[in-house]
């Protein structure tokens, strides 16, 4: 029997009910304390690249991540960045040190499926698809750009 | 002053990912994706490079900042070498963030366990 649209909704309807409400106010203020935390250390990190380096505001942008990169590999790997993730939701997911914690875990997981498969493509399971869409931004944005705004 | 707008300015977009996944329903992965063409997409309209001025790592950690750094690395390619500058911008200016990203991760993931 074939399912009419009048019972898809309905079953939507009930679907929705009685799906666990989430507390929303409370998760994006979990996500706000720790997304900001997060990036007043990474400010503390670039900060301390420009006087430590004599980096100009723009140049020490790029050391920073890195370092916020870095430590959100090793926290993964030490096992202590779940934590932060429970808490945090995407206030810990959003920041680059949980996008190291992306590329990590599932690898590290995965290392029995072997070197290639296992390690070498879960560890692009999340970074493929945002180095994908990423570049490919840039490369509409680019276009646009070119069109728009090159001088010939 | 930095250190308070790096604050806001993060957790600003850490709690407004939080309501895309908890109202709008799409999965944490979709949103990150969504929000680093988001980035490129507000770098491109010229309104990321000032709120990195105002925020520092407030807008640079966060995953948007790499669809900035991606958006205006081919911008200013383009400026240097014309529309080749569209294929080579983007990875040029990421470079140090994803080498690092892929190095590192390797290098955790060979040598640590994960808990049972």
């Amino acid at each position: 029997m074939e399912a009419t649209k009048v019972d898809r909704l309905r079953f939507e309807a009930v679907r929705r009910r009685h799906a666990p409400r989430r507390p929303v106010l409370a998760n994006a203020a979990r996500a706000f304390l720790v997304g900001g935390l997060i990036c007043l250390v990474g400010e503390a990190v670039r900060q301390g690249f420009m006087a430590w380096l004599r980096l100009s505001p723009e140049t020490s942008a790029t050391p920073a991540t890195a370092a916020m990169i870095a430590l959100g590999a090793v926290l993964t790997g030490l096992g202590l960045w779940d934590r932060v993730a429970r808490f945090g939701g995407m206030g810990a997911s959003l920041p680059v040190t949980g996008f190291a914690n992306a590329m990590v875990a599932p690898a590290m997981e995965y290392k029995r499926d072997g070197w290639v498969f296992g390690v070498g493509g879960r560890l692009f399971q999340l970074a493929g698809p945002v180095l994908l869409y990423g570049l490919l931004t840039a490369v509409a944005a680019g276009t646009a750009y070119y069109i728009l705004y090159a001088p010939r | 002053m930095t250190f308070l707008w790096a604050f806001l300015v993060g957790g600003a977009l850490s709690a407004l990912a939080q309501l895309v996944v908890d109202v709008a329903r799409l999965t944490p992965a979709q949103t990150l994706v969504g929000f680093v063409v988001l980035g490129g997409v507000a770098s491109l309209l010229g309104l990321y490079t000032p709120l990195v001025r105002l925020a520092g790592a407030g807008a640079t950690v966060p995953l948007t900042g790499f669809g900035h750094v991606l958006v205006q690395g081919t911008i200013a390619d383009i400026a240097r070498n014309g529309w080749l500058g569209i294929f080579s911008g983007g990875l040029e200016a990421a470079a140090v963030g994803v080498t690092v990203a892929i190095a590192f991760s390797y290098l955790v993931a060979l040598l640590a366990q994960p808990k049972a």
